[in-house]
């Protein structure tokens, strides 16, 4: 598969009066042509700085990138200018952010929101750009789009709003599109029908997305790929049925299991106890091993490298190292690797 | 069965009222609330969810209606003595800590103001020990009674609200939206919490939330919501087993769970409010199909609903 996307050894910090917030400590990943990876974990854990430092939204006199590479198209993002980040962003490399409310502009029609990457990005004249945003507006879903063309953002419902957002997103057929938690602020039936619309437009565009959520049974609908971050860094990435039905990493298991499933009759929920690490001060082992009932001695000394699980997953724990204990994991992780064949709780039969 | 703690009769909250955009935000619900149950009510934003449970409490005057707290009307003439009574047995937690807690106050005056003004505590000393017990109870220490809202993390500050409101040592809790907020990772932490207060000091809650498998998790029944009126109202286990109105069967199909498998093979269904084909005959209102299972269907679907459970 074609690699269009590739973070490497990301390392960004934002200097504050508190001294130097290391919000991100090393990611890796690759996006592929066409896929969608998504990336889960709580709020500080690095998930919107990641996508905000592709997309060189980050404040720059606060933000500062320390080290590595963002690549997109043999070019390397963190050193562009800002003219030729222009050129790349709306058109290559476009964005969903989470509340329609405040990312669609009050005072300005929508038909002219819509034109307005087309104008900027692509040379054609205004009436052409009307009539491709009528038919981007027809394409995600809104009735009478020569009607909504003149009307303002407050007419429309949030689902809508949201669609409209897409429409934008999608104007000049990015190769990537980034979503920010875009179903967060929305009903769960709007939610189904944006999820469903998403994956639609994918097919139809072959664009890559990375899908940023907090809502695991969001990935499970929409992922291929999921990557697990906490405390800055990725601690598991894998597809989406290694990380629901082989997680290897405690915090992946700690996520699972602190959702209730719609059949869970537990008296008590599982959940992780304390809070997410300080990155003013990040620990020095293993960020989650403070939070961690499986946390080794080396743990809090030694940072753990990424140990490979199959081709495709790896997780950065101790706990795969060949010397390490074997645990028992949270049962009702165990009962999700009863599905996952090459597991070591495998009953048989397939997921 | 068990004690009506509170009884909601068709109630209903109108806004704008005789304007033209006159929104009809409740309209005409009738409910139960029986004492040390939690309630869950779920709905789509906009269907009046928030707004039941702020006019219960009344936040809101009631457009008309009833709701009778231990047979007291809440709503009507009272006066500020009544008030203050009933303000105390009754609290609300909100949904969002970052608005809800004052950022000029501490957190020791925030948790004691109900207790100032209901004058619970017999000096300052006494004040300090509930205030200290009550950040104790929500897992917080004495350490944070003197900090402000803006030094705490979002859980914390989500156990803030509930300590505020168990303050003043309430019977009734209205916790509107109160996880909706928060990380996966607190979520179960709070839910966790509210639960324990439950089983220590008999509360009874109204658990307004859009998160269903949360709702179910936490609730003994569940009442559905819809443009106003509830549509079904059923034992938690019951309503996912068995969801009779199609709005219902909507709702539960449209939630996303964790499990690829199965939401590679989900089936969403859509609801459609016109396929009822109601007619000014038709007698549309809440009946019961299986004991305690309400449903809000016409005569005729009614009896069909019947038939298709005597089947199973």
């Amino acid at each position: 598969m074609e690699k269009i996307l590739q973070v490497k050894d990301l390392e960004l910090s934002f200097n504050t009066f508190g001294g130097e917030v290391k919000a991100i400590r090393g990611v890796n990943f690759d996006l592929y042509k066409g896929e969608t990876l998504a990336i889960v974990g709580e709020s500080g854990s690095g998930k919107s700085v990641t996508t905000k430092s592709i997309m060189r939204l980050l404040p720059e006199n606060s933000a500062e990138f320390k080290n590595g590479e963002i690549l997109f198209g043999g070019r390397d993002l963190t050193k562009l200018s800002d003219k030729e980040m222009q050129k790349i962003r709306g058109k290559d490399i476009s964005m969903i952010f989470q509340d329609p409310m405040t990312s669609l502009n009050p005072t300005m029609p929508i038909g002219r929101q819509i034109t307005e990457p087309l104008l900027k990005h692509q040379k054609i004249g205004k009436e052409e750009a009307k009539k491709v945003a009528i038919d981007l507006l027809r394409l995600v879903g809104m009735p009478k789009p020569e009607l909504r063309m003149k009307q303002y953002p407050h007419q429309f419902s949030g689902g809508q709003r949201q669609r409209i957002v897409i429409a934008i997103a999608l104007a000049c057929n990015p190769q990537i599109l980034i979503a920010d938690e875009p179903t967060t602020a929305l009903d769960v039936t709007i939610q189904a029908q944006i999820l469903e619309l998403m994956k639609d437009l994918q097919k139809k565009i072959d664009t890559s997305i990375i899908f940023i959520t907090h809502d695991l049974g969001v990935v499970a609908n929409v992922a291929d790929r999921v990557a697990v971050m906490y405390g800055g860094k990725i601690v598991e990435i894998g597809t989406v049925d290694e990380i629901f039905y082989n997680p290897q990493h405690p915090y992946t298991w700690g996520l699972l299991s602190s959702m209730p499933s719609l059949d869970t009759d537990e008296a008590k929920l599982y959940a992780i106890p304390g809070t997410p690490p300080d990155l003013l001060d990040p620990p020095k082992g293993d960020a989650f091993a403070l939070r961690s009932e499986y946390a080794l001695q080396i743990d809090m000394e030694q940072n753990p490298p990424f140990f490979k699980v199959s081709d495709t997953h790896s997780a950065a724990t101790w706990l795969l190292h060949p010397d390490a204990p074997q645990v028992e994991p949270p049962a009702t992780v165990i009962e999700r690797m009863k599905k996952f064949p090459g597991s070591r709780y495998y009953e048989g039969g397939a997921i | 069965m068990a004690e009506k703690l509170l009884e909601i009769k068709d109630l209903r909250q109108h806004f704008n009222v005789g304007k033209p955009n006159e929104v009809k935000a409740v309209d005409g619900i009738s409910f139960d609330i029986y004492r040390g149950e939690t309630l869950g009510l779920v709905g789509e934003s906009g269907c009046g969810k928030s707004t039941t449970g702020r006019s219960i409490i009344r936040l809101y005057d009631a457009t008309s209606g009833d709701v009778f707290y231990e047979g007291e009307n809440v709503h009507g003439k009272k006066s500020k003595k009544d008030l203050k009574k009933f303000n105390r047995k009754m609290q609300m937690i909100f949904q969002d800590p970052y608005a809800s807690l004052n950022p000029r106050m501490k957190v020791m005056d925030i948790i004691a103001e109900g207790i100032d003004i209901h004058g619970l505590a017999k000096n300052a000393a006494d004040r300090k020990k509930m205030v200290f017990d009550l950040l104790e109870t929500v897992g917080l220490n004495k350490e944070h009674a003197n900090r402000y809202p803006h030094e705490f993390s979002g859980g914390q500050r989500q156990r803030l609200g509930i300590a505020r409101a168990l303050a003043v040592e309430p019977d009734f809790i209205i916790a509107d939206e109160p996880i909706s907020a928060l990380d996966v990772s607190i979520q179960a932490q709070v839910v966790n919490l509210l639960k324990e207060l439950q089983e220590e000091k008999g509360l009874t809650y109204l658990f307004i939330a859009h998160d269903l498998s949360m709702v179910k998790y936490i609730s003994d029944r569940i009442g559905v919501m819809y443009f106003g009126k509830m549509v079904e109202l059923a034992p938690a286990e019951d309503l996912y087993n068995n969801p009779m109105h199609p709005y219902t069967q909507s709702l539960l199909s449209a939630i996303p769970l964790p499990d690829p498998n199965y939401e590679r093979n989900r089936v969403r269904k859509s609801y459609d409010p016109s396929t009822h084909n109601y007619t000014e005959k038709d007698d549309v209102k809440m009946r019961e199909i299986t004991p305690g299972h309400f449903v809000q269907c016409s005569e005729s679907e009614f009896q069909s609903l019947k038939a298709s459970v005597a089947v199973k």
